[in-house]
């Protein structure tokens, strides 16, 4: 078990190279979550306020979106970035920004999913409410987004979870350069390709704490998870 | 929706650095650690960064054919020049090479340590029908082995043969994982951390050794790609300090790379 | 400013999946007084006073105000059988309605502060509202719908659930509320109530309006049978 105390020793050592790919992860996570919930947050709220006709629809498209292999949005993403694609132009492929990309591809539904799901339980509780009082429809998805944060914050968690715990996609589009695009996912695929398993473990590891101290951290400045409010 | 295209704007900004060249390499290549030492050498010489895309021969030259690197480095000779044919790569120039072996359990049912060449060590197999895993993915590794299966004459089938479609180090897991027989390059092997019952059975035969060509991707065909550092790099690899560097890398006292660019 | 009343029902009639709820009703409210729906359970009080605010709406004949709807829509207040507490504290409450008219949020939270003194909740400001006691969540509601002053308010069985003490401190509000001419239409199954609050009474009885008469003629000599009926406690067919 050389390789997994090996991992341990460079987290307590401040190695350079594991905080870099560790700070990248989070960045290109955390960056895609915000991004991710600005658009899925307000979808699942106003999905669930509306009703129009092919709604069934695009809910149903949204769940099986949520269930799409992250190997085939990374691999559609790539297409779509590659020189000879339609987006070739900006130049964005093996960059975080392409990762960046693939993992709002990937929790957009997730987040809109759970957000739909939510909003639309506070808005059976609200709903008689907000049109007695007149509020308009954007009124009526910013009270219901507000009012539903605590639970909205996990919609976002689990957007989290899935993305910084993404390995097929991002490794395509990033390309996994080392100094550049390697993250705590596709450094674990490599130590695991070179059988080091002890290394890559460790790692996993430091994903997992990573993971759990985030988790945990929004629940704090969230306020979650108290006594006296839900 | 403005501050969204803000972020990605500013991520973009981020991403693309100055004097960067972005180079598709082999896991094979990567996986024996000989980067590790270069890289920083050539930053040091020609102040050049150079950023690895490390995939399978076969997706390598892909990434060169969308233009998505500035050049390639490889090792399969046949799909090299079919790249240059197409116009997509300017020329090709080798650098060095190192050699392919085939590793299977201690036991060696087939006795391929016996073998007197590759082709033998492989009818050898065939014969017993020992467990035998492919990497199956397209990659110079796989292309090289395929050539030797149609030179000892049965295609390999059956259940004794098993493509893995994956990298070397993932194949490696595997046949680790099975007690099987299977065939990789020297540098993966010697770096390979999971080596459970496998062995190194037979190597040293003419016909395994693996040419390294640098390939730069074609300005013609793209313009945005860096030929410029691309020949920068190319001028530094050929360089005496190269080759000190190459033939002089070890693994365990092992002697992996044999450099061989021509230098006019 | 003009009132948005009187209201005028014509045929307002309210079908649910081709099912007829309530209707047809034809009634005017005029701009002051206090109008007190009665009627058995399923007599379609609430559904009437929902068509009246335009929560449901009218499958035929119609409800018309004064002034064009969209400006009726925003002076009206109602006050739910079940309270619906916003996730927010009660001060934040109060505000919401002010904050939905434009009101910066400073102005409305000082608004919010002093209206909650008017209605005995100055020591539950930053109480989380769901978590409040049913008087305190009735009182919470009527001061939410009455915080912009609307020129009606809706009020449907607003002292179910409530002991007599916060019964008569909701009805001592709701009496200075009227006095201060806002125009009260309110449902009830508590006769006692009724009687001291009504000014006029609506008799309702399987989705119609069955009688509509002044409260003290009504309550001294009903015209139907099943008024008298009703009145006096019995079980009204
Ligand atoms: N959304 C609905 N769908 C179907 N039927 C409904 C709906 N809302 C009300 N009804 C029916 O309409 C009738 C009138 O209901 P309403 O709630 O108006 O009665 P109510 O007089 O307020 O009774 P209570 O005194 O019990 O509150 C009832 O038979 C009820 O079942
Ligand atoms: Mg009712």
């Amino acid at each position: 078990m050389n390789g997994f105390w090996e991992a341990w020793r460079l987290i307590i050592t401040l190695d350079a190279d594991l905080y870099e790919i560790i700070f990248l992860s989070l960045q290109v996570t955390v960056t895609a979550v915000i991004i991710a919930s600005v658009i899925g947050l307000p979808m699942g709220a106003w999905l669930a306020v509306n009703r129009f006709k092919f709604r069934r629809y695009v809910i149903a498209v949204l769940n099986a979106f949520m269930g799409l292999p992250p190997v085939v949005v990374g691999l559609f993403v790539y297409m779509a970035l590659s020189r000879a694609g339609p987006l070739g132009g900006f130049g964005l492929l093996f960059s975080p920004a392409a990762m960046i990309i693939a993992q709002v591809i990937i929790i957009t539904p997730l987040i809109a999913s759970i957000s739909h799901q939510t909003i639309r339980d506070l808005w059976a509780e609200y709903h008689d409410l907000l049109i007695s009082m007149n509020a308009t429809r954007g009124q009526r998805i910013k009270a219901l987004l507000w009012d539903g944060k605590r639970a909205l914050l996990t919609a976002t968690l689990a957007g989290f979870g899935r993305a910084i715990g993404e390995v097929g996609a991002i490794m395509i589009v990033g390309g996994n350069i080392e100094h550049a695009t390697r993250v705590l996912t596709t450094a674990i695929a490599l130590e695991t390709g070179k059988g080091n398993f002890a290394f890559a473990m460790g790692l996993g590891l430091v994903l997992i704490v990573l993971a759990v101290l985030v988790n945990v951290l929004i629940h704090i400045i969230g306020k979650t998870e108290r006594a006296s409010t839900w | 929706m403005k501050p969204v295209f803000a972020l990605i704007v500013a991520l973009l900004a981020s991403a693309t650095h100055a004097e960067t060249l972005r180079m598709a390499v082999t896991t094979s290549f990567y996986n024996s650690g000989l980067s590790e030492v270069l890289l920083p050498e050539i930053k040091a010489d020609i102040g050049l960064d150079v950023e690895l895309i490390v995939v399978g021969t076969g997706q390598a030259i892909r990434l060169g054919e969308a233009g998505d690197v500035d050049a390639i480095l490889v090792h399969a000779r046949a799909a090299e020049e079919r790249f240059i044919a197409a116009g997509f790569g300017s020329y090709r120039r080798e650098i060095m090479y190192n050699d392919f072996i085939f590793v299977g359990p201690l036991s060696d049912p087939a006795g391929v340590a016996n073998a007197q060449t590759a082709v033998e060590a492989l009818q050898a197999i065939a014969t017993t029908e020992a467990p035998f895993v492919s990497r199956g993915d397209d990659s110079g590794t796989n292309k090289k082995e395929l050539a030797l299966w149609a030179l000892a004459g049965s295609p390999p089938e059956g259940a004794w043969y098993r493509a893995a479609g994956a990298g070397m180090g993932a194949t490696l897991n595997v046949a680790s994982g099975m007690n099987a027989y299977t065939f990789t390059d020297r540098a993966s092997w010697l770096n390979f951390g999971n080596k459970g019952d496998l062995k190194l059975l037979f190597a040293g035969d003419p016909s395994l050794f693996n040419q390294y060509a640098f390939i730069p991707v074609s300005p013609a065909r793209w313009p945005h790609v860096r030929n410029d550092l691309a020949l920068a790099l190319e001028g530094w690899l050929t360089s005496e300090k190269a080759k000190g560097l190459i033939d002089g890398y070890t693994i365990n006292g092992a002697h992996l790379f044999s450099f061989n660019a021509v230098t006019p | 400013m003009v009132s948005i009343l009187p209201l005028t029902l014509t045929d307002a009639t309210a079908h649910m999946r081709g099912k007829k709820l309530v209707g047809p009703v034809s009634l005017t409210l005029a701009a002051e007084g206090f109008t007190m729906i009665i009627g058995p359970n399923g007599a379609g009080k609430t559904t009437l006073l929902r068509l009246m605010h335009g929560l449901q709406r009218c499958t035929k004949g119609t409800v018309a105000w004064a002034v064009p709807n969209t400006l009726a829509r925003t002076r009206q207040g109602f006050v739910f059988q079940s309270p619906i507490m916003m996730r927010r504290t009660v001060v934040d409450s109060l505000a919401y309605p002010l904050r939905l008219r434009g009101m910066g949020k400073a102005a409305a939270l000082k608004k919010a502060t002093s209206c909650a003194a008017n209605f005995g909740l100055e020591g539950l400001l930053e109480s989380w509202a769901p978590m409040l006691s049913g008087g305190e969540k009735q009182k919470l509601s009527l001061a939410r719908a009455l915080i912009i002053e609307p020129d009606i308010l809706f009020l449907d069985e607003p002292c179910a659930n409530l002991d007599s003490r916060a019964t008569r401190e909701i009805e001592a509000i709701l009496q200075e509320v009227q006095a201060r001419g806002t125009r009260l239409v309110m449902s009830t199954h508590d006769m006692g109530q009724a009687k001291r609050l009504a000014q006029d009474v609506v008799f309702m009885l399987h989705g119609g309006v069955h009688e509509h008469s002044q409260a003290d003629a009504f309550f001294m000599a009903p015209e139907t049978r099943e008024a008298k009926q009703f009145i006096n406690g019995d079980i009204v067919e």
